[in-house]
């Protein structure tokens, strides 16, 4: 089959299915009869709805809002300043490429490394066990960031006898504990939510039951292409007019209820939940992913006298003046809302944490026009 | 980071499998993948790993996004094809 003819097969890029699933959201929405505000929380989704134009056939009283979705935009200040101290104290660092230039309380890796510090960007974390490999004299740390899909190849080289000069500085980040500040803030008011299909593969659409139970919010596991978050959303808007606080899975060929079991076992071997700060966002409660005790030989916070006072700044990490990033994270701002937004703060020179990573709300509005609700421009 | 890219095994050595990404051949690790994977089968690759067999019923419509994504040459600098180059960039090399 040649390319084009597979295309015109294909579910996703028929437009009178997506008609159809419009008209269907629509039909829900006016049938709710008040404005509904639905919230997604994976930098993938936001891709493809921005990419897309996705919001462009969504009805005026639907507002589809990005939350905590981006790993690395909550990633906070002071974990930043760990990884920068390490750098600085001669501890050769390797971290996914978006880390580079998050910045810290008062500096990133990157200054970091135009210091002269030793930092490599890697695309996996075996690649850090690699480079640990090759140079045995020193000691080599890996800033592990991500949510706990990421997570679980961390734990995969973890548990697989590292080299003996590597070690974990985990920053990894535990969505469903998000999930829950949304819910439980009192600003917002998150009718349901779509969760990111491939994170699902892992933890399974079971986990969500107890949030939808005690939220009463429902929850629809989404896929990518554009056809599968329609579908998702047409499901979700009638979860809520119907008032049904339920789990619904919505891309059944990628997640089952259990998920994937020796992924999650591997996981829980190596990590547990702790509270942590999320940056912009607020302490969450079992919202950080860390070493249990037993695997301390491997954790770079205990191998280490990490000493971030030299790093450190609190009056220059309080945040650009202006800068959304916390309230677009929660969903209680847009992009275009802030001041910096495409002005001052861009891709090249990023002020905000949104606009570092290509997960981040506000990278990829920029990216795709800078206005991707088609509804407001047209 | 979120989104996993999809390949074909096409040899397996232990917990190593190399796989075909669009063209790409590199070597993926099979620790943490939900089921026994063997060659010929289509896998979804997330930082070097497996993380699923893909059910052959779902192969051609997996792998038509993702070629749609890679193809995509309107909008510059797209996020979405950078994220999945990112992808299969983290699986190793062919030795």
């Amino acid at each position: 089959m040649s390319q084009a003819d597979l295309f015109r097969e294909l579910k996703f890029r028929d437009p009178e299915r997506a008609r159809a699933l419009a008209d269907s959201i629509a039909r829900n929405v006016e049938a709710i009869g008040r404005r509904v505000s639905l919230m997604h929380v994976c930098g993938s989704h936001e891709q493809a709805i921005a990419r897309f134009g996705l919001r462009a056939v969504l009805p005026p009283g639907l507002d589809l809002i990005m939350g905590p979705g981006c790993p690395v935009c909550v990633t906070d200040g002071p974990e930043v300043d760990e990884a920068v101290a390490l750098a600085l104290q001669g501890v050769r660092i390797c971290t996914y490429g978006d880390m580079l230039r998050l910045p810290g309380t008062s500096r990133s890796l990157a200054d970091a490394q135009a210091e002269g510090a030793r930092v490599e960007v890697v695309y996996s974390v075996a690649q850090a066990a690699e480079i640990a490999a090759r140079h045995p004299a020193e000691e080599v740390a890996f800033l592990a960031s991500g949510f706990e899909t990421t997570a679980v190849a961390t734990a995969a080289v973890a548990a697989a006898d590292p080299p003996p000069n590597l070690s974990f500085l985990s920053v990894h980040k535990y969505v469903p504990a998000a999930m829950e500040i949304v819910a439980e803030s009192p600003e917002t008011n998150i009718e349901g939510y779509l969760a990111a299909g491939h994170a699902a593969i892992i933890t399974g659409w079971g986990i969500f039951e107890p949030f939808a139970a005690r939220t009463r919010a429902p929850v629809v596991v989404a896929g990518f292409e554009p056809l599968d978050i329609l579908a998702a959303l047409a499901k979700l808007t009638e979860l809520v007019r119907e008032k049904r606080p339920e789990v619904f899975n919505a891309y059944p060929r990628c997640v089952t209820r259990e998920g994937n079991l020796p992924a999650q076992r591997t996981l829980w071997s190596v990590f547990h939940k702790v509270n942590g700060r999320w940056r912009g966002i607020a302490d969450v409660r079992d919202g950080n992913l860390d070493l249990r005790p037993e695997w301390a030989r491997l954790d770079a916070r205990r191998r280490f006298e990490i000493d971030t006072t030299k790093v450190r700044d609190d009056r220059a990490a309080a945040e650009a003046e202006g800068c959304l990033c916390g309230s677009i994270m929660l969903g209680l701002a847009n992009p275009t809302d802030c001041a910096l937004f495409g002005r001052t703060c861009l891709p090249e020179s990023p002020v905000g944490a949104c606009m570092v990573s290509s997960e981040g709300a506000c990278r990829i509005w920029h990216t795709y026009g800078g206005l991707p609700d088609l509804r407001r421009v047209g | 980071m979120c989104l996993g890219v999809p390949g074909k095994v096409i040899a397996i050595d232990g917990l190593a499998a190399t796989v075909d990404f669009f063209g790409v051949r590199k070597v993926l690790r099979l620790d943490i993948v939900d089921e026994p994977v063997q060659v010929g089968d289509y896998v979804l690759n997330h930082v070097g790993f497996a993380i699923r067999r893909i059910p052959p019923e779902e192969v051609q419509e997996t792998l038509a996004l993702f070629d749609q994504i890679l193809d995509h040459t309107g909008a510059k600098d797209d996020l979405m094809a950078a994220d999945v180059r990112g992808e299969i960039a983290a699986a190793k090399d062919e030795k």
